[in-house]
Protein backbone atom coordinates (compact mmCIF):
# COMPACT_ATOMS: atom_id res chain seq x y z
CA UNK A 1 0.00 0.00 0.00
CA UNK A 2 1.56 3.23 -1.05
CA UNK A 3 0.78 6.53 0.58
CA UNK A 4 -0.75 9.14 -1.66
CA UNK A 5 1.10 12.43 -1.34
CA UNK A 6 -1.24 15.35 -1.32
CA UNK A 7 -0.22 18.69 -2.75
CA UNK A 8 0.55 20.71 0.37
CA UNK A 9 -1.28 23.71 -0.92
CA UNK A 10 -4.10 24.68 -3.21
CA UNK A 11 -3.46 26.96 -6.18
CA UNK A 12 -2.99 30.60 -5.34
CA UNK A 13 -6.05 32.68 -5.91
CA UNK A 14 -5.98 36.39 -6.56
CA UNK A 15 -8.37 37.79 -4.01
CA UNK A 16 -9.62 41.33 -3.61
CA UNK A 17 -7.29 44.24 -2.87
CA UNK A 18 -5.00 43.46 0.00
CA UNK A 19 -3.78 45.67 2.78
CA UNK A 20 -0.46 43.94 3.35
CA UNK A 21 1.50 46.70 1.62
CA UNK A 22 -0.10 49.36 3.79
CA UNK A 23 0.31 47.21 6.88
CA UNK A 24 4.00 46.82 6.14
CA UNK A 25 4.41 50.55 5.53
CA UNK A 26 2.47 51.38 8.69
CA UNK A 27 4.76 49.18 10.80
CA UNK A 28 7.85 51.02 9.54
CA UNK A 29 6.39 54.53 9.80
CA UNK A 30 4.76 54.05 13.21
CA UNK A 31 7.87 52.29 14.49
CA UNK A 32 10.06 55.26 13.62
CA UNK A 33 7.64 57.74 15.21
CA UNK A 34 7.19 55.53 18.28
CA UNK A 35 10.92 55.49 18.97
CA UNK A 36 10.81 59.27 19.39
CA UNK A 37 7.51 59.26 21.31
CA UNK A 38 8.38 56.47 23.72
CA UNK A 39 11.92 57.57 24.51
CA UNK A 40 10.73 61.17 24.84
CA UNK A 41 8.00 59.94 27.19
CA UNK A 42 10.46 57.91 29.28
CA UNK A 43 12.95 60.75 29.40
CA UNK A 44 10.43 63.35 30.52
CA UNK A 45 8.82 61.04 33.09
CA UNK A 46 11.94 59.50 34.57
CA UNK A 47 14.92 61.79 34.04
CA UNK A 48 13.48 65.25 34.42
CA UNK A 49 12.00 66.50 37.68
CA UNK A 50 11.91 64.03 40.56
CA UNK A 51 12.08 60.89 38.42
CA UNK A 52 9.96 57.87 39.27
CA UNK A 53 9.07 59.22 42.73
CA UNK A 54 7.51 62.28 41.16
CA UNK A 55 4.91 60.31 39.20
CA UNK A 56 1.52 60.56 40.84
CA UNK A 57 -1.97 61.84 40.06
CA UNK A 58 -0.77 65.42 40.16
CA UNK A 59 2.06 64.70 37.73
CA UNK A 60 -0.31 63.18 35.19
CA UNK A 61 -2.85 65.94 35.74
CA UNK A 62 -0.13 68.51 35.16
CA UNK A 63 0.94 66.90 31.90
CA UNK A 64 -2.57 66.48 30.53
CA UNK A 65 -3.41 70.06 31.28
CA UNK A 66 -1.28 70.83 28.27
CA UNK A 67 -2.64 69.99 24.79
CA UNK A 68 0.93 69.14 23.74
CA UNK A 69 1.11 66.14 26.09
CA UNK A 70 -2.49 65.17 25.33
CA UNK A 71 -1.60 64.87 21.66
CA UNK A 72 1.75 63.19 22.47
CA UNK A 73 0.12 60.54 24.67
CA UNK A 74 -2.82 60.15 22.31
CA UNK A 75 -0.50 59.52 19.36
CA UNK A 76 1.54 57.10 21.42
CA UNK A 77 -1.62 55.23 22.42
CA UNK A 78 -2.99 54.91 18.90
CA UNK A 79 0.27 54.15 17.14
CA UNK A 80 1.57 51.67 19.72
CA UNK A 81 -1.67 49.73 20.09
CA UNK A 82 -2.24 49.40 16.36
CA UNK A 83 1.45 48.59 15.83
CA UNK A 84 1.35 45.89 18.49
CA UNK A 85 -1.94 44.46 17.30
CA UNK A 86 -0.78 44.32 13.70
CA UNK A 87 2.40 42.58 14.85
CA UNK A 88 0.33 40.02 16.72
CA UNK A 89 -1.85 39.59 13.63
CA UNK A 90 1.17 38.66 11.51
CA UNK A 91 2.29 36.15 14.14
CA UNK A 92 -1.21 34.65 14.24
CA UNK A 93 -1.31 34.47 10.44
CA UNK A 94 2.08 32.76 10.45
CA UNK A 95 1.34 30.18 13.07
CA UNK A 96 -2.40 29.51 13.33
CA UNK A 97 -3.06 26.50 11.15
CA UNK A 98 -6.82 26.19 11.46
CA UNK A 99 -8.86 28.87 9.77
CA UNK A 100 -11.34 29.27 12.66
CA UNK A 101 -8.51 29.62 15.20
CA UNK A 102 -6.90 32.30 13.03
CA UNK A 103 -10.17 34.18 12.58
CA UNK A 104 -11.07 33.98 16.29
CA UNK A 105 -7.65 35.18 17.43
CA UNK A 106 -7.57 38.03 14.90
CA UNK A 107 -11.07 39.22 15.70
CA UNK A 108 -10.38 39.17 19.45
CA UNK A 109 -7.11 41.03 18.85
CA UNK A 110 -8.79 43.87 16.98
CA UNK A 111 -11.73 44.03 19.39
CA UNK A 112 -9.31 44.35 22.31
CA UNK A 113 -7.29 46.95 20.44
CA UNK A 114 -10.39 49.00 19.59
CA UNK A 115 -11.62 48.85 23.20
CA UNK A 116 -8.26 49.95 24.60
CA UNK A 117 -7.87 52.76 22.06
CA UNK A 118 -11.41 53.99 22.75
CA UNK A 119 -10.97 53.87 26.54
CA UNK A 120 -7.57 55.51 26.42
CA UNK A 121 -8.69 58.29 24.13
CA UNK A 122 -11.76 58.89 26.26
CA UNK A 123 -9.67 59.21 29.43
CA UNK A 124 -7.18 61.43 27.69
CA UNK A 125 -9.74 64.02 26.65
CA UNK A 126 -12.43 63.92 29.34
CA UNK A 127 -9.93 63.55 32.19
CA UNK A 128 -10.89 65.86 35.06
CA UNK A 129 -8.01 66.71 37.39
CA UNK A 130 -10.26 68.69 39.72
CA UNK A 131 -11.91 65.80 41.58
CA UNK A 132 -10.34 66.51 44.95
CA UNK A 133 -8.15 69.22 46.45
CA UNK A 134 -6.10 66.52 48.22
CA UNK A 135 -4.69 65.16 44.99
CA UNK A 136 -3.20 68.38 43.66
CA UNK A 137 -0.82 70.91 45.18
CA UNK A 138 -2.45 74.24 46.08
CA UNK A 139 -0.54 75.96 43.32
CA UNK A 140 -1.74 73.50 40.71
CA UNK A 141 -5.29 73.69 42.00
CA UNK A 142 -5.09 77.42 41.64
CA UNK A 143 -3.71 77.16 38.12
CA UNK A 144 -5.90 74.40 36.67
CA UNK A 145 -9.13 74.33 38.65
CA UNK A 146 -9.86 77.79 39.91
CA UNK A 147 -11.21 78.94 36.57
CA UNK A 148 -13.76 76.12 36.46
CA UNK B 1 49.99 7.58 -9.01
CA UNK B 2 51.45 10.09 -11.42
CA UNK B 3 53.21 12.07 -8.70
CA UNK B 4 54.82 8.99 -7.23
CA UNK B 5 56.30 7.75 -10.51
CA UNK B 6 57.50 11.19 -11.47
CA UNK B 7 59.74 11.31 -8.42
CA UNK B 8 63.16 9.66 -8.01
CA UNK B 9 63.04 6.00 -7.07
CA UNK B 10 63.12 5.26 -3.37
CA UNK B 11 61.37 8.44 -2.42
CA UNK B 12 58.09 7.29 -3.90
CA UNK B 13 56.70 5.89 -0.68
CA UNK B 14 57.57 9.03 1.26
CA UNK B 15 55.82 11.16 -1.33
CA UNK B 16 52.85 8.88 -1.29
CA UNK B 17 52.55 9.33 2.43
CA UNK B 18 52.92 13.06 2.17
CA UNK B 19 50.37 13.37 -0.59
CA UNK B 20 48.02 10.87 1.00
CA UNK B 21 44.63 12.23 1.92
CA UNK B 22 43.84 11.48 5.55
CA UNK B 23 40.87 9.24 6.05
CA UNK B 24 38.63 8.99 9.06
CA UNK B 25 35.37 7.45 10.16
CA UNK B 26 32.20 9.45 10.59
CA UNK B 27 28.70 8.55 11.65
CA UNK B 28 25.83 9.81 9.54
CA UNK B 29 22.30 9.94 10.88
CA UNK B 30 20.04 9.95 7.86
CA UNK B 31 16.33 10.68 8.05
CA UNK B 32 14.66 7.74 6.33
CA UNK B 33 11.11 7.55 5.06
CA UNK B 34 9.65 4.78 2.98
CA UNK B 35 6.14 5.60 1.72
CA UNK B 36 5.49 1.94 0.91
CA UNK B 37 6.14 0.71 4.45
CA UNK B 38 3.41 2.89 5.93
CA UNK B 39 5.75 3.75 8.81
CA UNK B 40 6.72 7.15 10.14
CA UNK B 41 10.04 8.70 9.16
CA UNK B 42 12.93 7.67 11.40
CA UNK B 43 16.65 8.29 11.86
CA UNK B 44 19.06 5.60 10.72
CA UNK B 45 22.78 5.70 11.44
CA UNK B 46 25.61 4.64 9.15
CA UNK B 47 29.35 4.49 9.86
CA UNK B 48 31.37 5.52 6.84
CA UNK B 49 35.11 5.67 6.20
CA UNK B 50 35.75 8.91 4.32
CA UNK B 51 38.67 11.00 3.12
CA UNK B 52 39.43 14.60 3.95
CA UNK B 53 38.48 15.55 0.41
CA UNK B 54 35.08 13.88 0.57
CA UNK B 55 31.82 15.75 0.64
CA UNK B 56 28.59 14.72 2.30
CA UNK B 57 27.40 13.58 -1.13
CA UNK B 58 30.37 11.15 -1.33
CA UNK B 59 29.43 9.74 2.06
CA UNK B 60 25.83 9.27 0.88
CA UNK B 61 27.12 7.56 -2.27
CA UNK B 62 29.24 5.24 -0.14
CA UNK B 63 26.21 4.34 1.94
CA UNK B 64 24.06 3.75 -1.13
CA UNK B 65 26.70 1.77 -3.04
CA UNK B 66 28.24 -0.22 -0.21
CA UNK B 67 25.75 -0.46 2.67
CA UNK B 68 22.12 0.19 1.78
CA UNK B 69 21.06 0.46 -1.85
CA UNK B 70 17.59 1.63 -0.86
CA UNK B 71 18.84 5.01 0.36
CA UNK B 72 17.20 7.55 -1.92
CA UNK B 73 18.36 11.06 -2.73
CA UNK B 74 18.60 13.39 -5.71
CA UNK B 75 21.84 14.45 -7.30
CA UNK B 76 22.89 15.15 -10.83
CA UNK B 77 25.99 17.19 -11.60
CA UNK B 78 27.49 16.68 -8.12
CA UNK B 79 29.41 19.95 -8.43
CA UNK B 80 27.09 22.63 -7.12
CA UNK B 81 25.59 23.69 -10.44
CA UNK B 82 22.39 21.71 -10.96
CA UNK B 83 20.91 22.32 -7.50
CA UNK B 84 19.50 18.81 -7.07
CA UNK B 85 20.99 17.80 -3.74
CA UNK B 86 19.90 20.51 -1.35
CA UNK B 87 19.38 18.91 2.05
CA UNK B 88 19.39 19.81 5.71
CA UNK B 89 22.82 18.92 7.06
CA UNK B 90 23.33 19.43 10.78
CA UNK B 91 20.26 21.64 10.83
CA UNK B 92 21.36 23.91 7.99
CA UNK B 93 20.29 23.83 4.38
CA UNK B 94 23.25 23.11 2.13
CA UNK B 95 24.16 21.31 -1.07
CA UNK B 96 25.53 17.88 -0.16
CA UNK B 97 27.99 18.22 -3.07
CA UNK B 98 29.44 21.48 -1.74
CA UNK B 99 29.76 20.51 1.92
CA UNK B 100 33.13 19.01 2.83
CA UNK B 101 32.79 16.54 5.68
CA UNK B 102 35.99 17.79 7.31
CA UNK B 103 34.42 21.23 7.65
CA UNK B 104 31.67 19.81 9.84
CA UNK B 105 32.19 18.77 13.44
CA UNK B 106 33.27 15.16 12.81
CA UNK B 107 33.56 14.30 16.50
CA UNK B 108 29.75 14.31 16.45
CA UNK B 109 27.43 12.40 14.14
CA UNK B 110 26.35 14.28 11.02
CA UNK B 111 22.60 14.64 10.68
CA UNK B 112 21.18 14.60 7.16
CA UNK B 113 17.48 15.29 6.57
CA UNK B 114 15.29 16.33 3.66
CA UNK B 115 14.70 20.07 3.28
CA UNK B 116 11.72 21.27 5.31
CA UNK B 117 8.36 22.65 4.24
CA UNK B 118 7.89 20.41 1.20
CA UNK B 119 6.29 16.98 1.34
CA UNK B 120 8.80 14.16 1.70
CA UNK B 121 8.35 11.53 -1.01
CA UNK B 122 11.09 9.13 0.03
CA UNK B 123 14.14 9.48 2.27
CA UNK B 124 15.82 12.75 1.20
CA UNK B 125 13.56 13.38 -1.79
CA UNK B 126 10.82 15.99 -1.45
CA UNK B 127 8.02 16.99 -3.79
CA UNK B 128 9.42 20.07 -5.52
CA UNK B 129 6.22 20.86 -7.45
CA UNK B 130 4.87 23.57 -5.09
CA UNK B 131 8.28 25.20 -5.27
CA UNK B 132 8.33 25.17 -9.07
CA UNK B 133 4.72 26.34 -9.14
CA UNK B 134 5.65 29.49 -7.22
CA UNK B 135 8.56 29.94 -9.64
CA UNK B 136 6.23 29.60 -12.61
CA UNK B 137 3.78 32.09 -11.09
CA UNK B 138 6.28 34.95 -11.26
CA UNK B 139 6.77 34.43 -15.03
CA UNK B 140 10.48 33.63 -15.13
CA UNK B 141 11.07 34.55 -18.74
CA UNK B 142 11.87 37.66 -20.76
CA UNK B 143 8.80 39.70 -21.61
CA UNK B 144 9.63 42.01 -24.51
CA UNK B 145 7.43 43.55 -27.18
CA UNK B 146 10.05 43.97 -29.91
CA UNK B 147 10.96 41.04 -32.13
CA UNK B 148 14.26 39.31 -31.37
CA UNK B 149 15.83 40.52 -34.62
CA UNK B 150 18.92 42.10 -33.15
CA UNK B 151 20.87 41.97 -29.94
CA UNK B 152 19.26 43.71 -26.97
CA UNK B 153 22.03 45.92 -25.67
CA UNK B 154 22.58 46.60 -22.01
CA UNK B 155 25.22 48.59 -20.15
CA UNK B 156 27.31 46.98 -17.43
CA UNK B 157 25.65 49.28 -14.89
CA UNK B 158 22.20 48.09 -15.96
CA UNK B 159 23.40 44.51 -15.79
CA UNK B 160 24.89 44.97 -12.31
CA UNK B 161 21.44 45.69 -10.84
CA UNK B 162 20.35 42.08 -11.17
CA UNK B 163 23.72 40.31 -11.48
CA UNK B 164 23.40 38.71 -8.04
CA UNK B 165 20.02 37.10 -8.68
CA UNK B 166 21.10 35.52 -11.98
CA UNK B 167 23.15 33.05 -9.94
CA UNK B 168 20.12 31.12 -8.64
CA UNK B 169 20.15 27.39 -9.39
CA UNK B 170 16.67 26.67 -7.97
CA UNK B 171 17.92 24.24 -5.35
CA UNK B 172 15.21 25.40 -2.88
CA UNK B 173 17.70 25.75 -0.01
CA UNK B 174 16.49 29.31 0.66
CA UNK B 175 12.76 28.71 0.37
CA UNK B 176 12.89 25.66 2.64
CA UNK B 177 14.95 27.52 5.26
CA UNK B 178 12.28 30.21 5.53
CA UNK B 179 10.17 29.97 8.71
CA UNK B 180 7.27 31.70 6.97
CA UNK B 181 7.31 29.10 4.20
CA UNK B 182 7.39 26.27 6.78
CA UNK B 183 4.10 27.39 8.27
CA UNK B 184 2.51 28.85 5.14
CA UNK B 185 3.02 26.81 2.00
CA UNK B 186 1.13 29.48 0.05
CA UNK B 187 3.93 32.01 0.46
CA UNK B 188 5.86 32.53 -2.79
CA UNK B 189 9.13 31.98 -0.94
CA UNK B 190 12.57 33.53 -1.39
CA UNK B 191 13.55 31.62 -4.53
CA UNK B 192 10.54 32.78 -6.53
CA UNK B 193 11.12 36.38 -5.43
CA UNK B 194 14.82 36.14 -6.34
CA UNK B 195 13.91 34.97 -9.84
CA UNK B 196 11.30 37.70 -10.16
CA UNK B 197 13.99 40.18 -9.10
CA UNK B 198 16.20 38.88 -11.91
CA UNK B 199 13.63 40.05 -14.49
CA UNK B 200 12.10 43.01 -12.67
CA UNK B 201 15.44 44.83 -12.62
CA UNK B 202 16.47 43.75 -16.13
CA UNK B 203 16.41 46.81 -18.42
CA UNK B 204 15.53 44.60 -21.43
CA UNK B 205 12.40 43.24 -19.78
CA UNK B 206 8.98 44.92 -19.94
CA UNK B 207 7.03 42.79 -17.48
CA UNK B 208 8.23 44.44 -14.27
CA UNK B 209 4.86 46.00 -13.40
CA UNK B 210 3.12 42.68 -13.93
CA UNK B 211 5.55 40.84 -11.67
CA UNK B 212 5.46 43.54 -9.02
CA UNK B 213 1.68 43.23 -9.04
CA UNK B 214 1.93 39.46 -8.64
CA UNK B 215 4.28 39.81 -5.68
CA UNK B 216 2.18 42.55 -4.06
CA UNK B 217 -0.03 39.72 -2.89
CA UNK B 218 -1.18 38.58 0.52
CA UNK B 219 1.26 35.70 0.02
CA UNK B 220 3.85 37.88 -1.69
CA UNK B 221 6.85 39.84 -0.46
CA UNK B 222 5.01 41.28 2.56
CA UNK B 223 5.08 37.92 4.27
CA UNK B 224 8.89 38.20 4.48
CA UNK B 225 10.01 38.71 8.09
CA UNK B 226 13.62 39.56 7.19
CA UNK B 227 15.06 36.69 9.22
CA UNK B 228 17.98 36.28 6.77
CA UNK B 229 17.70 32.46 6.85
CA UNK B 230 17.55 32.49 3.06
CA UNK B 231 20.72 34.54 2.63
CA UNK B 232 22.52 32.23 5.02
CA UNK B 233 21.25 29.10 3.28
CA UNK B 234 22.03 30.09 -0.32
CA UNK B 235 24.86 27.89 -1.63
CA UNK B 236 25.52 30.43 -4.36
CA UNK B 237 26.00 33.30 -1.94
CA UNK B 238 23.07 35.32 -3.30
CA UNK B 239 21.99 38.09 -0.95
CA UNK B 240 18.43 36.83 -0.98
CA UNK B 241 17.00 39.01 1.77
CA UNK B 242 18.45 42.07 0.09
CA UNK B 243 16.81 41.08 -3.21
CA UNK B 244 13.46 40.70 -1.45
CA UNK B 245 13.91 44.12 0.16
CA UNK B 246 14.64 45.63 -3.27
CA UNK B 247 11.43 44.12 -4.63
CA UNK B 248 9.50 45.58 -1.67
CA UNK B 249 10.97 49.00 -2.42
CA UNK B 250 10.10 48.62 -6.10
CA UNK B 251 6.49 47.80 -5.22
CA UNK B 252 6.30 50.89 -3.02
CA UNK B 253 7.73 53.02 -5.86
CA UNK B 254 5.48 51.31 -8.38
CA UNK B 255 8.39 50.72 -10.76
CA UNK B 256 11.76 48.94 -10.66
Amino acid sequence: MSIIIETPRSPRSRKSANWEKYGWLYMRASGAVLIVLIFGHLFVNLFTGQGIKGIDFAFVAGKWASPFWQVWDGLMLWLALIHGTNGMRTIVNDYAEREWVRKTLNVSLWVTCAALVALGTLVLFVFDPCVSKDLLSPAMWQQICSAK
Amino acid sequence: MATATANPAGKASAFEEMGAVPSFQVTLFVRRFDPESGEEAKWEDFDVQVHGTDRVLDALHKIKWEQDGSLTFRRSCAHGVCGSDAMRINGRNRLACKTLIKDLDITQPIYVEPIKGLTVEKDLIVDMNPFYEAYRDIKPFLIASDKPEKERLQSSVERARFEDTTKCILCAACTTSCPVFWTDGQYFGPAAIVNAHRFIFDSRDEGAELRLDILNDKEGVWRCRTTFNCTEACPRGIEVTRAIAEVKQAILRGRP
